[in-house]
């Protein structure tokens, strides 16, 4: 009703979350204003500092992306994490194995073969789901586990870079998203992932299939007899799930590392199932969560050399921000769900 | 002598005036009925009496001295006792255990078990109940689980009983029995305050009523001097006409035709139907829920796959045609259940609207786009025309009443002029005025040319509003009669006895 009150509602919380963080810290003996303060001229005070935060940002900006757009649709895709490394190394071969490329086509097309590489990636869920029943919880995560053993193995063994690093080669220049806030490691990667969130507001708000994908996930048996194709757009939602997250995955590559280092995500995927609860699955709210919580990422860091206030707190602050301002939406939002599959 | 009377009950809930001024006398030992229409305030004004809400003003007598009722545990021990529109049993627990909740005897920290079963079949007794009281409440039918929360209220002495619209939830046979044992409670000398607001009901069981209109009394009368055209107008406000009358329509060709059509479970499996539907004409069909009606109905708008027969359309074999086609043919569908299948309650009316309709231009610009602005005025025009009562069309559908919820799927339906209606129970749950304003609908469809196919449990309807009557047992059509035949026939049909057979059982 009142929709202006939403916004600060949702910034009351996450300043309850730092409140209650700092309580632990006072509770554990550490100085808790002096460590917020560490915390955000750590994420925000200098152009060094902005930089990590936003780098931290950008991955997972794609995978709450993904997890938003699936979800939408009523599908639970918490195997983000397997598509954002398949995305990774798909966009890692074609930077080091395309030749002959120039700039802006070599990046992009590895950019999009990662994308590819995601989708493809989801795809067998999607079918798996839509014509055999097999819930998506179970096997996205299987192929999750897949997707992070297999991927090790390649940069173990046979795509291995010599050197005691388990890592490929370097992709070709002419494929890396250029830094834009030297020296820091924000690359190009970071106003694509913006734009791929409006991107998403606008395929969900203004366009047919987008129309549908929703229909289908607030009423997949309403949507059916209205004509809508229901097995047709959850694939469609999944298999574009998997392609912002493999596009994610390739940002990563392209923009960050320059190739593919075994172990390089600490759970993406993961963190971006939580950040898009935190965006209130809005495009444009998990803007703000991916924000927030790439801050608590580099902040945290900061703060720990300066305060040695151990790295957890800022650990503990993201699991109290999903405690405050994502779990009771989700919640209501499943209790939401409950209701209306008790009333069929 | 009086049992209950309130003075200038007066209640709010922010601007809105819940309840104004509302007087209210019910004699001891009658079934007063409570009749009005949706938001009428008949909830809030026996929450008032229950101690569930605080009257803003306004006082309460029980047998002429005036009580203070603050919560429902005042009145419980004053003897009123209240049965809500939403049943509120344990699911898992027996059916003795939720009679007695709250109130058991006890040994020790021990449930008096012996104790309460004998006082439960001493109530039995006294009041004509049967029930097997080990039976866990889940497993029973809600008809069931009514009496049970009827015999919670008596267990705990309650001589005045408040039933909450307590036949919303009941198939016609349930009804007849929630009847039965009022009519019995009231012979043993409870005073029972009914609310509802189907007529047929209250002139079926109440002694005088109690008509309210938008938070206030409208009158009281005695039953006798009642009749559904002055209930009706008190609860509306103007005049409601409850015959439809039916002017001569020039019936066309035939649009739709079944021919031996056939289904497997799950569901009742239907076995060979086979008629005509012809444009112009309503065609109903009647039947007691449960017989292969919702199943007839997944046939025709492509929701079920038949086994074999086929389905013409318009000449065309559209068996296999999947929904969006038969909805580009013509084929509209007003569900049985409109919150499964009709709506989606988190969308905007707008959004609901055009569901189904965004593929198609205008409502599509260029290969994906939606256009906003033709969706929206497409939108308001509908709210206009059919009186849609919302503050704009953005608002979630959830937020509106059940008639006008209907009323979105009405208007979504009829928005590109199908030829075929197919209407399952229109106008279940909606209050008298959306009642009359649907079928008005159906008929203004029948007029244009359009063909109705109307499925409904209600025979007033259906006999009301059709040209022609199927009657349905069991998966098949039993026969056929003209709206006109009497009560008795439809009677025998409905219940599978067959019409050259009539008065001989053809069925188990
Ligand atoms: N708890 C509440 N808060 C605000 N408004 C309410 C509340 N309960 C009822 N109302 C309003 O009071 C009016 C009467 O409602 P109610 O008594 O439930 O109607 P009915 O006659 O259908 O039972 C309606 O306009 C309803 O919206
Ligand atoms: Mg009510």
């Amino acid at each position: 009703m009142k929709r202006g009150l939403r916004l600060p509602l949702e910034v009351f919380a996450v300043g309850l979350a730092f409140l209650f963080g700092m309580l632990v810290l006072l509770v554990a003996g550490y100085p808790p204003l002096q460590a917020l303060f560490a915390l955000f001229r750590g994420a925000f005070g200098t152009r060094n500092a902005l930089g990590q935060t936003l780098t931290q940002a950008t991955p997972i900006l794609f995978t709450s992306l993904a997890f938003l757009l699936g979800f939408r649709s009523g599908i639970f895709n918490i195997g983000v994490e397997g598509q954002f490394l398949v995305g990774a190394f798909v966009a890692a071969l074609s930077g080091i194995f395309i030749r002959g490329l120039s700039f802006p086509v070599h990046a992009l097309l590895a950019l999009f073969l990662g994308g590819l590489g995601g989708a493809i990636y989801a795809l067998f869920p999607a079918l798996l789901k839509v014509y055999l029943g097999a819930h998506e919880v179970i096997t996205t995560m299987m192929l999750s586990y897949v997707a992070l053993y297999l991927t090790s193995y390649f940069v173990n063994y046979p795509l291995k870079a010599p050197g005691w690093v388990a890592q490929t080669e370097l992709v070709a220049s002419s494929a890396r998203l250029p830094r834009i806030l030297p020296p820091t490691q924000l690359s190009l990667a970071f106003p694509i992932a913006i734009g791929f969130a409006f991107l998403v507001f606008w395929f969900l708000e203004r366009t047919v299939p987008g129309f549908s994908i929703k229909a289908v996930g607030m009423n997949p048996e309403a949507s059916e007899s209205r004509g809508i194709p229901v097995r047709k757009y959850q694939v469609l939602a999944f298999v574009l799930s998997g392609f912002i997250a493999g596009i994610g995955g390739g940002g990563e590559i392209l923009g960050v590392h320059g190739r593919f280092v075994d172990g390089f995500s600490p759970g993406y995927g993961w963190d971006g199932i939580a950040v898009s609860l935190v965006g209130r699955l809005h495009p444009l709210g998990c803007i703000f969560a991916s924000v927030l919580f790439g801050m608590l990422r580099a902040g945290g860091m900061v703060m720990t050399r300066v305060t040695k206030v151990p790295l957890d707190l800022s650990l503990i602050i993201q699991a109290l921000v999903i405690l405050f301002v994502a779990a009771p939406f989700f919640i209501r939002y499943l209790g939401g769900l409950l209701r209306r599959r008790r009333m069929l | 002598m009086i049992a209950l009377a309130v003075r200038g009950l007066t209640k709010r809930f922010g601007d809105i005036v819940a309840n104004d001024h509302i007087d209210l006398d019910v004699a001891q030992g009658e079934i007063h009925g409570l009749l009005g229409e949706n938001g009428a305030g008949k909830s809030v004004l026996s929450s008032c009496i229950y101690g569930l809400y605080r009257p803003d003003s306004g006082r309460i007598f029980l047998w002429g001295k005036e009580v203070h009722i603050t919560s429902p545990f005042d009145a419980i021990r004053l003897g009123i006792g209240m049965v809500h529109q939403h049943l509120m049993l344990v699911p898992h627990l027996s059916v003795w255990e939720n009679i007695v909740l709250g109130r058991e005897p006890r040994r020790g920290i021990q449930v008096d078990r012996k104790k309460v079963l004998r006082d439960i079949e001493k109530l039995f007794e006294e009041t004509g109940f049967q029930l097997d009281l080990s039976e866990e409440i889940a497993n029973l039918p809600v008809g069931v689980r009514q009496q049970v929360e009827i015999l919670k209220v008596l267990f705990r002495g309650a001589d005045i009983l408040i039933l909450d619209e307590p036949t919303a939830v009941l198939t016609p046979q349930e009804v007849d029995q929630l009847l039965a044992t009022l009519r019995r409670l009231k012979a043993q000398g409870k005073t029972i305050i009914f609310i509802s607001h189907k007529l047929k009901e209250v002139f079926a069981l109440c002694d005088r009523v109690t008509v309210l209109r938008r938070g206030k009394k409208v009158g009281t009368l005695p039953i006798g001097e009642a009749t559904p055209e002055i209930l009706a107008e008190m609860m509306v406000g103007r005049r409601v006409f409850f015959e439809f009358p039916k002017e001569r329509v020039e019936k066309g060709g035939v649009l739709l035709t079944l021919r031996e059509v056939s289904t497997n479970p799950p569901g009742v499996p239907l076995k060979g139907i086979s008629f005509d539907v012809r444009s112009g004409e309503i065609l109903g069909i009647a039947g007691v829920e449960g017989n292969g009606q919702s199943e007839l109905v997944e046939v025709l708008v492509g929701l079920r796959r038949p086994k074999g027969g086929a389905v013409l359309f318009q000449g065309k074999d559209i068996t296999h045609s999947s929904p969006k086609e038969r909805i580009r043919l013509g084929i509209a569908h007003v569900p049985e259940d409109r919150h499964r299948l009709g709506v989606i309650l988190d969308f905007s009316i707008w959004e609901n609207l055009v569901l189904g309709f965004e593929t198609e231009p205008p409502f599509r610009k260029g290969w994906i786009t939606l256009n906003l602005q033709a969706i929206r005025s497409f939108a308001r025009q509908k709210i206009r025309e059919f009186e849609i009562t919302v503050p704009h069309e953005n608002v979630p559908l959830r937020t509106l009443s059940g008639g006008n919820q209907q009323k979105v799927v009405v208007a979504r339906e009829l928005a590109f002029e199908p030829s075929l209606l197919v209407a399952c129970q229109p106008t279940r749950g909606l209050d008298v005025a959306a009642t009359e304003y649907l079928r008005n609908l159906l008929l203004a469809a029948r007029r244009k040319g359009k063909a109705v196919l109307l499925i409904s449990a209600d025979l007033d309807e259906i006999r009301a509003l059709s040209d022609r009557v199927l009657v349905m047992y069991e998966g098949k059509i039993v026969g056929e009669l003209a709206p006109e035949s009497d009560e008795y026939q439809f009677g025998l049909l409905m219940g599978g006895k067959g019409f050259d057979e009539a008065g001989v059982a053809s069925s188990s």
